[in-house]
Parts: structure tokens; sequence; C-alpha cells
């Protein structure tokens, strides 16, 4: 399976590769050599956004196995939870108070705001004990209403709808090299997480059972806090809001593959990565030579897979 | 030894363990016995650096439990808490294995490999080995939870409510493997039991709570009078001796 999940990826990253509106094939990266415009265009566009899909669909896919594993519910992600607004308030204040911020910058307030989101949640939930796993997303999903709502008060206020909305629809169109870059960070948290696997499997025991198995737990929270929010910010600054990628991709590698996390973080990441991709693909060529939204497709295929999670799991309860 | 002194915790205005001095570890198997609410469960959190004390301290071989490296202190005493809920899914083998965590953080050696085996042998776990803890009964998931604690392989064990969810069967196993580990492992267990018929057969010492408070500490043998259990429990137990030993019969 694992063999299976590697061919496709790679298989749909040439395709990636290779499509678009401009003509970069094999052929003509050949007939051209290494200063042609197929091999300039591979470069500086397709490359860049090829990878950057990869990387902000296995982060995702990491970002919400390691909330559910530090909640401790299948329901939860960045955007269950707030994080995802509140990193976008983080991103229109800057555009607001300092527009002239490098993206980096950016990607740093908002960062600082999605972990700020991720405590006020992780607060919440303790405040108010609750019981029913299923309530616990709809706290975040308050939450995050209430940060949204402000966020587009604000923006209103000061004629930033437009901004708010390119945000709100997820699109890797124009990334291009020295665009991108950013999300080499939420590859590096990727490999954060992966070294830190266990301590997250051990800490979605409960913190009695990691207390007692000797681990930090408020520490394994915090790196956890941070993986979250830096791969929030990076992909919303990077290419705007993706929505249920991280809540769909754990919940079915879960079922598969279980919840150790040294064993499923793997999986996450690939079918992360190949989920977003493979939609990324169809939102360039489905109405070709024109593309549509990302998050679009993104949405239509993961409220599918979340509602067919939600049926199954009814299914298995009674 | 694992020794408490003076130790205090209080939840608002209700003290629920009251200035209790107490040391373990003299004895194989320690049973820690009282009604509902007599703060046993409390007292293991306490030791178990599960809550803090609000007053006195806890010393494990002489360290601070508060205070001492959590790691460290993983390596020598164990707890297991009275319900455990892990909703992931999680086989019975990974379960155990994570019982290694404070000695490998992870990365299993040969030798933890074979405290896993050990653990899995121990508890009867083989043919579920690589079922998930959801596809499990109670009982068995219980024994997945005991099987974790005996792989971390610690001096001092101790069970809050073992025998919860086993049947007969299981239940005399559990207690003949307590006494296992304290005899051929060399372990200190102190376990928290709702049976004193258990606690008189199989511990050395029995010790019972009663309101945050201990009231009797004595010789398995000496707790098992009509006087001390009805003190304990305020409720009349008749105590028969049955081939040479006392039964509390507490059915009537
Ligand atoms: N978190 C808590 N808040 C308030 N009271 C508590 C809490 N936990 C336990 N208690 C109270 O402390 C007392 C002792 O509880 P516990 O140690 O669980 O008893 P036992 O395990 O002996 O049945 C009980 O009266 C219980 O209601
Ligand atoms: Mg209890």
């Amino acid at each position: 399976m694992g063999a299976l999940l590697g061919v496709l990826l790679a298989g749909l990253t040439l395709v990636s590769l290779f499509v678009g509106v401009s003509d970069v094939t094999p052929a003509s990266l050949l007939a051209g050599g290494a200063d042609g415009t197929a091999a300039f265009l591979l470069a500086a566009s397709r490359a860049p956004r090829t990878v950057a899909v990869l990387l902000a669909g296995a982060s995702l896919g990491i970002a919400g196995l390691i909330m559910q594993m530090l909640v401790r519910n299948k329901f939860v992600e960045p955007g269950t939870t707030g994080v995802t607004e509140f990193a976008t308030f983080g991103m229109l204040l800057t555009t607001v108070l300092a527009p002239g911020l490098s993206v980096m910058g950016k990607a740093g307030v908002a960062a600082v705001f999605g972990l700020l989101g991720t405590w006020v949640f992780l607060r919440v939930i303790r405040a108010v004990p609750v019981r029913q796993l299923v309530l616990v997303p709809l706290v975040g999903i308050m939450l995050g209403g209430v940060v949204a709502a402000l966020t587009t008060f604000v923006a209103y206020r000061l004629d930033l709808l437009q901004s708010l909305g390119q945000w709100a629809q997820g699109s890797f169109t124009t990334v291009m090299a020295g665009r991108y870059e950013l999300v080499w960070l939420a590859g590096a948290m990727v490999v954060v997480a992966w070294f830190a696997a266990d301590r997250f499997s051990v800490v979605g025991l409960g913190e009695e059972m990691a207390t007692n198995l000797g681990l930090s737990y408020r520490r394994v929270v915090a790196v956890g806090m941070v993986v979250i929010a830096v791969i929030t910010a990076t992909v919303l600054v990077t290419a705007g809001m993706i929505p249920f990628l991280g809540l769909v991709v754990p919940n079915v590698v879960s079922l598969v593959i279980g919840d150790n996390v040294r064993r499923s973080i793997g999986w996450v990441a690939g079918t992360g990565a190949l989920l977003v991709l493979a939609c990324d693909i169809v939102a360039r060529t489905v109405r070709f030579p024109y593309e549509i939204p990302l998050s679009v497709i993104v949405g239509v295929v993961g409220a599918g897979l979340f509602l067919w999670l939600l049926l199954r799991r009814r299914s298995r309860a009674h | 030894m694992i020794a408490l002194e003076k130790v205090t915790k209080r939840y608002g205005s209700t003290t629920v363990v009251d200035d209790v001095s107490l040391t373990f570890g003299g004895e194989g198997v320690a049973a820690l016995i009282g009604p509902n609410g007599a703060g046993k469960s409390t007292l293991f959190s306490l030791v178990g650096r599960l809550l803090t004390a609000d007053g006195g301290r806890v010393l494990v071989d002489g360290r601070d439990v508060t205070t001492a490296p959590s790691r460290e202190l993983a390596t020598t005493l164990a707890v297991l808490r009275q319900d455990n809920h892990v909703g992931a899914r999680l086989t019975v083998g990974d379960l155990v294995e994570f019982g290694r965590f404070p000695h490998c953080g992870g990365r299993l050696t040969a030798t933890d490999r074979d405290h896993v085996e050990r653990a899995i042998d121990y508890l009867g776990l083989e043919p579920f080995r690589g079922r998930f803890l959801d596809e499990l009964s109670g009982g068995q998931r219980q024994r997945a939870f005991i099987a974790m604690v005996l792989a971390q392989d610690t001096r001092y064990v101790l069970l809050d409510e073992p025998l919860n969810n086993l049947d007969l069967r299981h239940m005399t196993d559990m207690m003949k493997l307590l006494r296992r580990m304290a005899d051929e492992l060399d372990k200190r267990v102190i376990v928290v039991l709702h049976d004193i018929n258990f606690a008189a057969t199989y511990a050395d010492r029995i010790v019972a709570m009663r309101d945050g408070r201990v009231v009797a500490d004595a010789p398995a043998r000496e707790v098992m009078t009509a006087e001390v259990l009805r003190s304990v429990y305020d409720a009349a137990v008749d105590v028969r001796e049955i081939d040479g030993r006392p039964v509390a019969l507490y059915y009537s």
C-alpha cells in the first residue's frame, strides 16, 4: 500500500509539472535546453507550485493529526478550532498596520495569532469540560465565528473585504519562485512532528498517563501548538484557506492504520499531499485554460469524505 | 520506599486526604481499602505526581515527587488510574510498548522488546496483540493497561481497582499475578481493592482509609475482624474462619 501511495505521488507530481497553459513537456524541455522558455517556466512556476502544493497538503494533514492528538478528539483541525480565523485576523492586521512587511513577516504575525488561537481554544475546552465529542469542534467553530466576524467588521470598515475574500479561497495560482519558499517552513514543521511522533502518541493517551510515563505534558503540548500555528500561518499566507483537509486525512488514515503517530504520520503526510495535488490538477484542468479555486474542489471532496466518515461512525456506534 | 509525610489535599473546603503519614515498600503486596470517597484514588494521584498536595510531601526513594525528574521517576514508579479512557485507535501491542517510553523514549531496544513480550505473556494478551483497544471487552482492555504498567518495569506499582471489569477467573489470575510481581520480580505492589477477601488472601498488609484518614494499617489477618471492618465501612460484616483463613461475609 505504501508503494502505491509513492507511485501515485510520483505520477501526479510529473503530471503537475507538465500541465498548464504554456507548453512544457519533456520534448519542449529537450528542444529548448537549459535556457529555453520551457525550462524557465518549469523552474519559475511549475516546480514551485508543485512543491508548494505537496508541502501544503502534507503539512495540513499533520497539523490536523497533531491537533487531534493534543485535544484527544477526532473532529478538530485548525479550521474547526478558531486557529485559522485567528491567523487570518493577524494577516489582516499586518495588511492594515504594516503593509510593507515581507511575506515572512506576515507569516510570522499570522503564526503568532494562530498560536494565540490554539491557546485560547485549549483554554476554553479545559475550562468548559465538554462531555460530548462532537461539541468540542462546535465550541471551536463558535470561537472561530466570533473572530471571523470581528475580522470581517474591521475589513469592511477599512475596505479590505476583497483581500479577505482572496485569502478565504485557497489557490496556488499565484505561487511562483520567490513567493512560495515560506512553505518550506511548513515542511520543517512536518520534520519536527516526525521526530516528536512518539511523544504525540503518548500525549494522546491523556495527561495522566503521559505524566505516569514521565513525559512533560505541557512541553509536548507547547511544541504541538507551535507546529500547528506555523503550518496554518504559512499555508494561509502562501495559498489561503484549504478546508477539511486536516480533518479528513488523519481520520481516513486512522481507520486503516490506527493512531500510533510513529506509524501513521507518513501516511497522513503522503495522503494529504496526494489529495491536494490531485485537487490542484483538477482545478487547473477542469475549465482549461482557466483555473477554478482549489478550495472549491478540496471543499467538495473533503465534505463528501467527511460526511462518509460521520455516517460510518454512526452506523458503527449503534 | 514510598513515604508520605503529613500529606493533605483539599478541594475547596473539603479535605479529601487529611494529614496522612504512611510508608510503603516493606512488603510485597499492600492492599488499600476503604469506602467510596475515602480518598484512595486521590492518595494515588498525589504519589503519582498527578495532583499536588496542599500540605506535606511524598518521597519516593528519598526524592520528592514534585521536584524529581519526571522521566526518572517513571522508571521507579508506575500508577494506573481507576478509569482509563483512551480514544486513540491503538493496538494492544502499541499500548504495551508505550510502557517502555520512560526507558527508551520510543525507540525500542532488544531489552525493551523482552519486557514487552514478558508483559504480554504474563497477562495472556498474545491473542489480542494486534487488536485495537476499542475492539476489546472491558476486562481485556483492563488487562492491556496492566500489561503496559508491567512493561514499564518499575519497582513500585500502584494499581487503582485493577479488578474492575474482570470476571471471576481473571480476578483471581490478576491477584496471583500481583503476587508473582512481588515474589518473582521483586516489585512492591500497592493495590486498591473493594473485595476484602481478595485483600486478605493475597496481600501482606492492609491499609484502610476512611474520610481521608488512615483508620487501620496492619498485617492482613489483623484487619480482618468484624470490629475493624465495621469501623471502616460502617456496615455489619461477619468474619468467619474457613479452612483456617478469615473470610468476610457481607452479602446479608
Ligand atoms: N476534582 C475533584 N473536585 C472535587 N472533589 C473531588 C475531586 N476529585 C475527588 N473529589 C472528592 O474527593 C473525595 C475522595 O475521592 P477519591 O479519592 O476518588 O475516593 P476513592 O477513590 O476512595 O473512592 C470524594 O469525596 C470525591 O467526591
Ligand atoms: Mg477511587
